[in-house]
């Protein structure tokens, strides 16, 4: 079933993205699958993104192993609804291990959109932010204003974490953006960028 | 069985790990793997990672690679079944990963559920692009993986070592 009535929300997705990725420093970001891939590129194609353009459910643990060899550095997540609900149990192995460098930013439209904006469970009931915040994270936020994520900016880059938020943002999709898609281009790139080394 | 035989090749497949540099070792128990674990625990320079689903595995040993570190993921055949998408994320970047899994549903399994997944294992990771060795032969454990972890790390593959379940032996709930 597609979503039909109009969510509440009115946070802009893309103008979210760009906005926290603008007090980045040199974070590492990784996306998750659809849309993250496109908001995260048109901030700035940074060769510190790691887009995960086709897989469901691993851009967290993804971002967790990343941190893990890279404990001095934050390390962002900017992902969908629907990709984090794929690897739901994720939050219960990163709330375990407690990794103090990670933010997870969910960017919650409550819908698939890139299939034809089909019903998540975030729009009917399940809250992310209470599984994670049951789930061990050090802070959780639920973002829907944009003077809830200007007040949240800090925490989101500099809180000792694991650190997670929801963005609710409206049900529409944007324009896509060039992005890189090639697997090896993207990972090589960014694992030369963030350890200094040739991949 | 012998219980020792069994500790034995577990010190010798850790020390290939710390030999090959391995920093990261994430899992989902079985009971072929539990002294193997233990070690990962015990080590301080070890990141001992429990997963709740092995495809999580998959996605963290991706993150070490591209923060410069190497890893290994040790699970049982029934899990290799929920990994099969996540490969296909190694698969397309490239990623170096080590599995080790301990076989079940074959030399004299007792329990029926276990056998469709474990008959499968070694063709379906065979067509998701993975290599397999497959060892059947505790003296020829450690140095199975020390070639499978060369070929993993150096030869930026994706490699998974099967471990027979002859070898991890027969699995008795009454102990």
């Amino acid at each position: 079933m597609a979503v039909k009535s109009k969510t509440p929300y009115t946070l802009q997705r893309r103008k979210v993205v760009q906005r926290i990725l603008e007090d980045r420093g040199d974070a590492a970001v990784v996306t998750g699958i659809g849309n993250a891939v496109h908001d995260v590129a048109s901030a700035n194609d940074d060769p510190k993104n790691m887009y995960l353009a086709g897989i469901m459910g691993g851009a967290a643990m993804v971002a967790f192993g990343v941190a893990l060899a890279q404990p001095k550095r934050r390390i962002l997540v900017i992902t969908g609804d629907g990709e984090l609900l794929a690897g739901i149990g994720s939050l219960a192995t990163i709330g375990v291990e407690q990794p103090k460098n990670l933010s997870i930013i969910v960017i919650d439209n409550q819908a698939y959109g890139a299939t034809g904006n089909q019903h998540t469970h975030t729009g009917r009931g399940v809250d992310l932010v209470g599984i994670a915040a049951a789930s061990g994270f050090k802070k959780t936020a639920l973002i829907t204003t944009e003077a809830e994520l200007e007040a949240e900016l800090p925490r989101i880059h500099n809180q000792p974490g694991p650190y997670f938020a929801v963005v609710k943002v409206v049900s529409k999709t944007s324009p896509r953006i060039n992005a890189p898609k090639d697997g090896t281009y993207v990972s090589r790139r960014f694992r030369a960028a963030v350890t200094g080394e040739s991949a | 069985m012998a219980t020792k035989k069994k500790t034995d090749w577990s010190k010798d497949v850790f020390k290939v790990l710390k030999k090959a540099d391995v920093q990261q070792i994430a899992y989902v128990p079985d009971a072929g793997h539990t002294s193997l674990i233990k070690m990962a625990i015990a080590d301080n320079a070890i990141k001992p990672v429990s997963l709740t689903s092995e495809q999580e595995g998959v996605a963290v040993l991706a993150g070490a690679w591209l923060g410069g570190e190497a890893g290994a993921l040790l699970m049982q055949s029934s899990g290799v079944g929920n990994v099969i998408n996540m490969l296909g994320m190694a698969n397309e970047c490239r990623f170096p990963l080590l599995m080790l899994v301990t076989m079940r549903g074959e030399w004299g399994e007792f329990n029926p559920w276990q056998v469709p997944m474990g008959q499968a294992t070694e063709s379906v990771l065979e067509a998701s692009g993975v290599i397999v060795h497959r060892v059947d032969e505790p003296s020829e454990i450690a140095e199975t993986v020390e070639a499978a972890a060369k070929l993993a790390f150096e030869g930026g593959r994706m490699v998974a070592v099967l471990i027979g379940q002859r070898v991890v032996g027969f699995k008795d709930w009454t102990k």
